[in-house]
């Protein structure tokens, strides 16, 4: 089973962070990538630009971000494969972005079931 | 009148798993006892503020409980089956509670029952947070990290299953009874270690670790003669003895370079008391020896005495017993506080991979190991670890870890 572990962080702190602190947690999402890999979990994944330099399209209507949605914004995320919900609620918990923002753990929609 | 309130919440605390437990054994249907007995205390919430609080609070609950089981029973006219014996239940109820009986302590039986056979083992610790403590869905799905939903529908499952299977509310027959004790304990354990997931695998926090200890008290009291309920007990009692420790500046701190002036040394007393109760009984098994080892571990720091070596013994001794990853792992672990890191090596190489996959102890200890061999492949073998933890005290050892020397 495929699931999307989107993470939601404040994308705002990290024009604050030292080089240290930044060097600190791109460590910690190098090494659980290698984790997820190293278990054939990963499928893929990617971190997100800042939401200012993304765009919303509503029929014709574009509007410029950043998105007023609240404090956490979408910022990255991993595709995974999973055996089931619970090993998929594992990782995520293992995720760096669940202990300082939240992950948010959708299945993949099998349209042919 | 928040004196009656608080009356009613305290007899919810003491007595719900007292309550459910008498009721569920008359009538073996534990979510009909557990529907009377919220309506009987959502009831004292509202008439003992006004009234303020009986005199006999637990005879007021049970009487209450009593006036919604028969109204159920009466409501469900078609479905006439279990009426007699909630009929039966009803009337014993009203009869204790007018002659101020207390009521005989039947949770080791509830206790028996959530760790039944015939339950799915995933689901024994919660239906024993439950029906016993009566925690509520939301608290135990976060520590199993399961929605509250998800978590509540499989209790609901689990105690339907309860009352269709006819799951009997006895005490086992003597010859399984060994077996069901430690169905009983692994479950108790279960709550103690959900949550827990750090570099030394016997170390960490968990936010039902209290819960745990209850149960584990519980189960001396009702089967004082039970061994390993002793040695459970005083294992869980160290390791919680040290839990103020076992963090600092939210950094991890493994137990080699705790404070030990932090650890609750009251409960380290407890603690070795419940393992000489278990001793007594000379029948040695999995909690005690690894409670011993906590003891061992104890001992080493607060009297200077190099344990290192009889760490290795009680490993060995709990891998004969009772075999299982955490024990490889522990067992390796030790091997490499006496300097023999090639061998650990080679016990972390003996479990097989599909075991240790996503296991984070075992990736944290064999880089240790690694490092310590002066093999280059340390640092990925950190990163891997580092990569399944799952809080940030225990990323940063690892961080500091793989950047200094072992």
């Amino acid at each position: 089973m495929k699931y999307l572990l989107m993470l939601f962080d404040n994308e705002d702190a990290w024009a604050s962070l030292e080089e240290a602190e930044r060097n600190d947690i791109l460590g910690s999402y190098f090494a659980y990538t290698e984790a997820l890999t190293k278990a054939g979990a990963f499928v893929s994944g990617e971190p997100l630009d800042h939401s200012s330099n993304g765009k919303r399209v509503r029929g014709a209507r574009i509007e410029d971000g950043p998105f007023a949605d609240g404090k956490e914004i979408l910022g990255g995320f991993y595709m995974i494969d999973a055996k089931n919900l619970d090993e998929a609620l594992d990782w995520a918990a293992r995720c760096p972005c669940a202990s300082t923002g939240h992950v948010e753990v959708r299945p993949i929609w099998n349209v042919g079931n | 009148m928040t004196d009656a309130r608080a009356i009613a919440e305290e007899t919810a605390r003491a007595s719900y798993g007292r309550l459910l437990a008498w009721l569920s054994a008359r009538t073996g249907d534990v979510a009909a006892a557990e529907d009377a007995l919220a309506d009987a205390f959502r009831a004292a919430l509202e008439h003992w503020p006004r009234t303020g609080a009986p005199s006999s609070p637990e005879a007021w609950i049970i009487t209450a409980a009593r006036r919604k089981l028969i109204d159920d029973a009466r409501r469900r006219k078609t479905r006439s089956d279990g009426e007699p014996a909630l009929l039966l239940a009803a009337e014993e109820a009203e009869a204790r509670a007018n002659e101020e009986a207390p009521f005989p302590d039947e949770r080791l039986k509830l206790l028996f029952i959530c760790a039944h056979p015939a339950i799915d083992e995933s689901v024994r610790t919660p239906l024993m947070l439950q029906t016993v403590l009566g925690l509520d869905a939301a608290r135990i799905a976060s520590a199993f990290l399961a929605s509250p939903a998800a978590m509540s529908a499989r209790l609901v499952r689990a105690k339907r299953k309860i009352k269709a299977a006819g799951v009997p509310f006895v005490a086992p027959a003597a010859d399984q009874l060994p077996a069901r004790t430690d169905a009983v304990l692994d479950a108790i354990y279960a709550a103690f270690g959900a949550g827990w997931n750090d570099a030394d695998g016997a170390e960490g926090v968990s936010d039902l670790a209290g819960e745990a200890i209850f149960l584990a008290r519980l189960v001396t009291k009702l089967a004082p003669q039970e061994a390993e309920a002793w040695g459970l007990l005083s294992l869980m009692l160290h390791a919680e003895a040290r839990r103020g420790a076992r963090r600092r500046e939210g950094r991890y701190i493994p137990l080699q370079e705790q404070d030990a002036a932090l650890w609750d040394r009251a409960m380290i007393d407890f603690a070795e008391a419940a393992l000489r109760r278990a001793a007594g009984h000379e029948r040695p098994g999995r909690y005690q020896i690894e409670a011993a080892i906590q003891s061992a571990h104890a001992a080493g720091k607060l009297h200077g005495r190099d344990v290192a070596k009889d760490v290795v013994r009680l490993y060995e001794a709990l891998l004969a017993v009772s075999p299982s990853t955490g024990a490889e792992v522990g067992h390796a672990a030790a091997l490499s506080h006496v300097n023999r890191d090639a061998d650990a090596l080679a016990a972390l190489d003996r479990i097989e991979p599909m075991r240790i996959e996503t296991y984070q102890p075992y990736w944290a200890v064999r880089a240790h190991v690694l490092q310590r061999l002066g093999d280059p492949i340390a640092a990925k073998t950190y990163d891997r670890a580092i990569g399944l933890s799952t809080d940030d005290a225990a990323r940063m050892f690892l961080k500091e870890r793989k950047a200094g020397p072992a």
